[in-house]
């Protein structure tokens, strides 16, 4: 099991004022990420746990193409993972930061 | 002296010989491998129908049952190698050379042949390359085709899976070859008469109903999340602003899920009566909710599909149906109506190399090329006019004028990585390895990605119309990548450059809510819920039920 | 979450635990109770190499029903097949003992459980039979106080093992095409007993033997449904007001039917015998016919009872 963090330090902020969402489940190829609403409004951080090692790198390149793409300052992201590939953990991330901006 | 009724007078030696095994057109089953003897000859070209979905299998395990000392060397042509009756033909020796088009279930068996030596492979074609191949340089000597029914006179009714057969009839029996044909049935009134008599020299009821693969339908419970995601862009990234009505789509899950999304998302964006309403299309049981709701004026299809009948043949003002009400199908002329006819095709692949050129073969299988390079190019020999192409072939030249031709749109969805987190999107496809190792004069190209309009990803789509050169075009693909070494490798300056132009659109330029894109958006999330939308009349095989 | 279909319309299958919750309790009431922000995630997985669920895929809390206070439980199915674990387990104990004591004092007038669970963790095995056993006997004490529960059966994993047997203890059951309910699972069987008994990739089998057509035919559930979030909220608003007190005649009713049941059909291999000794009309056609014809269709006289 790996447990690490990913932190982006200058995020835009992320709009809306909903507290937490949680998008996806613990799955085979899927995971469960729960959004909260409880950093600095320029900081975001990812926190991964995965039973699927060495695979940081490329945790960290689909991140930081997320927090490019999106909004996520003041977010926080915990990830339970369920061998997902790259592009779920990305649609799940979008479809967490959309879910804070306000949608239903 | 000069001879040049020589084919005619070697046909009528072989009837001759035929004739004692058969009651005027009538062969017993029985009988079958002594009567082959008697037809097949060492050397001849023979086409035994080998249909993407109807096999003649009766005939196949019969031929391959031959005396190979007695009959060798045959040269097979024939479209589909799907059978393992078809492999022991080479393994045994009876058969040496093979053109061909799709093998399916036999890539890997092939590949094996021809890297032992068993199989001399003359090419791989298209269908419809092939067709007409059997008009030039590679008519058959002998048929042996499949049909549901026939008469003593050898009238045949091919049915709902019509398929190759006319196209292969008509080569052989005026170029003075022999053609048989096994049915399920030999009856006294034909339901309707596809095959004329006169164009078949012998009929066998074979000991039971000819094969067919259910190869076209999907279950949408396996539809993913992504693939409805790339659905949605598909939708209003392409079909709706180019206003596609007449398409083809390749079968697999991505056009799957756009077939089930029309009347929910589809419907949502209002396009119905708008895009996709002729279709270029085997009977996709997905697209039934669709017919249903009201997108679809018309189909024209290549083949049947198992299951279908009873609701095709309640559905005449949308299918081709004949005066008996069953499904008359045709692939030579459903795929010129897919080249000529049809503004878009759009399908998926399994890897991309970095101008875009797209193959299905990789490490170990040869699987042949079917339908898809013929839909998935430009036909350049077109000429009637559509706002699609105008507007695509627009977008290929800057400062069009009047002699900027139009460009039928081909458009390759594929998931950045596919099993096991193998990347789809490669430096250089499996198939130039391939060709290297198997001595190919060309290595198999599906979709060449000079024809190739529009690729569509997880992470957008690539507008390969727009791009002017090389450099542009290798970064329109790796800014659709994904997270693969070839998507992680882009140029980001160069990729965001391209997204400002509308290169790239990534769906949230497009306006699609990524919330969206759930299994909830499918107007039918099972085998069973496409049984309702059918109102009863769609019969799904055996292996799809799961209720 | 598609926010082009509502979630009252979802197909109740292909929703969450919590978007079925989301469609089932008037809008906007729920309060969750141990959200996933707490934290409150099995001990035991991490040492089986196994990734969690920050609710441990059971989720509770309190709502309303046609504006009627009530209490919910949701397992999320896809998560290690809705099996029961420690806090997964104590989670339910938890809400059905609060719903006990809360009775009267906050006006609950019934709990709400939406079952998806192929039983207990193999990795937590001992404390998810503690969970189960705790929970029937929570069930028990919620009954005496005169809540009713009801059991909602209509997702991928059914209520199997001790989830059967939970569903067993509700005051009704509402269950839909999809939905199973039974204790020891298809796989179960076939690799103890070998596949001529029962053969766990014959989906039409499984469905005949546990499915939802079958135990709403026989009155092991109360009401069939069809797939759709709005028939599951519909059926358990219609449903609470059946449910029967729990009483000594009560059990003594249920004790009767049961006995009566396994009399009567006890020696059936499947449920087309069962609907032949029965009288139905077409036995084998129960399994056929559309989902709208079987929703009208009779049941066996012995499904309308008031025992449970």
């Amino acid at each position: 099991m790996e447990q690490f963090q990913i932190h982006v330090a200058s995020a835009r902020p992320a709009p809306g004022d909903r507290r937490q969402a949680t998008v996806g489940v613990n799955a085979s190829g899927n995971i469960e990420i729960l959004v909260e609403r409880v950093l600095p409004e320029t900081e975001c951080l990812v926190e991964v746990t995965t039973a699927v090692t060495g695979y940081r790198t490329l945790w960290q390149a689909v991140i930081e193409d997320f927090c490019d793409r999106c909004p996520t300052g003041g977010l926080r992201f915990a990830i339970n993972d369920g061998g997902a590939r790259p592009d779920i953990v990305h649609l799940r991330l979008m479809q967490g930061a959309r879910l804070m901006g306000g949608e239903p | 002296m000069a001879q040049w009724n020589k084919q005619r007078s070697e046909r009528e030696v072989r009837l001759a010989v035929a004739a004692k095994y058969a009651d005027g057109k009538v062969v017993l089953a029985g009988n079958v491998v002594a009567f082959l003897s008697s037809v097949v000859c060492t050397g001849d070209r023979v086409c035994l129908e080998g249909d993407n979905q109807k096999q003649a299998d009766f005939l196949a395990d019969a031929l391959a049952s031959v005396d190979k000392a007695q009959i060798h060397d045959l040269h097979i042509v024939q479209s589909g190698v799907v059978l393992q009756s078809h492999i022991d033909l080479f393994e045994k020796g009876i058969a040496r050379k093979l053109d061909f088009s799709y093998s399916g279930p036999q890539g890997h068996a092939i590949a094996r042949a021809l890297d032992s030596g068993k199989i001399e492979l003359g090419a791989v074609h298209t269908y419809i390359e092939l067709f007409a191949r059997y008009f030039m340089d590679l008519t058959p000597n002998v048929a042996l085709i499949a049909a549901v029914q026939a008469d003593r006179a050898g009238n045949l009714y091919t049915g709902p899976n019509t398929e190759d057969t006319p196209t292969i009839v008509e080569a052989t029996a005026f170029k003075s070859g022999i053609v048989v044909a096994q049915v399920n049935k030999i009856v006294d009134t034909l339901p309707r008469v596809d095959i004329p008599g006169g164009m078949v020299d012998f009929v066998i009821e074979a000991d039971r109903p000819f094969y067919v693969e259910p190869l076209f339908t999907r279950d949408p419970a396996s539809v993913t999340e992504i693939q409805i995601l790339m659905a949605m862009m598909a939708l209003k990234g392409i079909y709706a602003p180019y206003g596609v009505r007449r398409l083809n789509h390749g079968i697999g899950f991505p056009t799957a899920a756009i077939e089930l999304i029309l009347p929910t998302y589809g419907e949502q964006l209002g396009l119905r009566g708008k895009v996709a309403t002729h279709f270029a299309l085997n009977p996709h049981p997905t697209l039934i909710p669709a017919i249903e709701s009201g997108w679809v004026e018309q189909i024209h299809s290549f083949g049947s599909e198992v299951g279908m009948d009873s609701y095709m043949q309640e559905r005449s003002d949308i299918y081709f149906t004949g005066h008996d009400g069953t499904l008359r199908s045709n692939r030579l002329l459903c795929q010129a109506a897919g080249l000529y006819a049809c503004d878009m095709f759009i399908g998926s692949t399994l890897q991309i190399d970095l101008a875009g050129n797209s193959s299905t073969f990789t490490s170990g299988r040869i699987a042949g090329f079917g339908g898809a390079p013929n839909m998935g190019s430009d036909a350049r020999g077109r000429r009637h006019p559509s706002p699609a192409w105008l507007m695509a072939g627009r977008e290929a030249v800057d400062n069009p004028t009047s002699l900027a031709r139009g460009r039928k749109l081909v458009v390759q969805m594929i998931e950045t990585f596919g099993e096991k987190m193998v990347p789809n999107f490669v430096e250089e496809l499996d198939s130039v390895k391939m060709a290297e190792q198997l001595k190919l004069e060309l290595a198999p190209v599906m979709i060449y990605g000079d024809d190739v309009s529009h690729i569509v990803t997880e992470e957008g789509i690539a507008n390969l119309l727009l791009c002017r050169n090389a450099e542009e075009r290798e970064q329109a693909i790796r800014g659709v990548a994904g997270f693969t070494p070839v998507g992680l490798g882009r140029n980001r300056a160069a990729v965001e450059a391209l997204r400002a132009r509308g290169v790239i659109r990534r769906p949230e330029d497009m306006g699609i809510n990524p919330l969206s894109a759930t299994r909830q958006l499918l107007a039918a999330h099972t085998i069973e819920d496409l049984v309702t939308w059918s109102g009863g009349l769609y019969h799904p095989p055996a292996k799809f039920r799961n209720w | 979450m598609s926010n082009i279909i509502n979630l009252v319309d979802h197909d109740y299958y292909e929703a969450s635990a919590r978007d079925r919750i989301g469609g089932v309790l008037d809008p906007g009431s729920f309060h969750e109770f141990l959200g996933p922000e707490n934290r409150t995630v099995s001990p035991h997985l991490a040492q089986f190499n196994l990734t969690g669920a920050f609710d441990d895929g059971l989720i509770i809390g309190a709502g309303t029903l046609s504006g009627e206070k009530v209490y919910i439980a949701a397992q999320e199915g896809r998560f290690m097949g809705g099996a029961f674990g420690e806090v997964h387990g104590a989670k339910l104990v938890g809400l059905l003992r609060a719903a006990r004591d809360n009775a009267t004092a906050k006006g609950i007038r019934a709990v709400l459980l939406l079952l998806d669970t192929g039983g207990v963790r193999l990795q937590e095995a001992n404390a998810g039979e503690l969970a189960i056993a705790e929970a029937a006997h929570a069930i028990v004490e919620v009954r005496i106080a005169g809540v009713a529960v009801i059991a909602l059966v209509g997702g991928k994993s059914g209520a199997f093992g001790g989830g059967g047997i939970v569903t067993a203890f509700c005051s009704r059951i509402i269950v839909s095409d999809h939905g199973r309910i039974g204790v020891s699972g298809p796989e179960v069987i076939e690799t103890n007993k070998g596949v001529e008994e029962f053969d766990a990739k014959d989906k039409g089998l499984v469905w005949r033997i546990d499915g939802g057509r079958t135990r709403s035919m026989m009155g092991g559930a109360d009401v069939f449904v069809k797939d759709r979030v709005r028939d599951f909220r519909a059926a358990a608003i219609e449903q609470i007001p059946k449910a029967p007190p729990f009483t000594l005649a009560t059990l003594v009713a249920e004790q009767a039917r049961l006995a009566a049941r396994l009399q009567a059909y006890g020696d059936c291999r499947d449920a087309p015998e069962i609907w032949q000794k029965a009288g139905v009309a077409d036995p084998s056609g129960i399994a056929d016919v559309s989902e709208e014809a079987f929703a009208t269709m009779p049941r066996l006289k012995e499904a309308a009872h008031d025992a449970r």
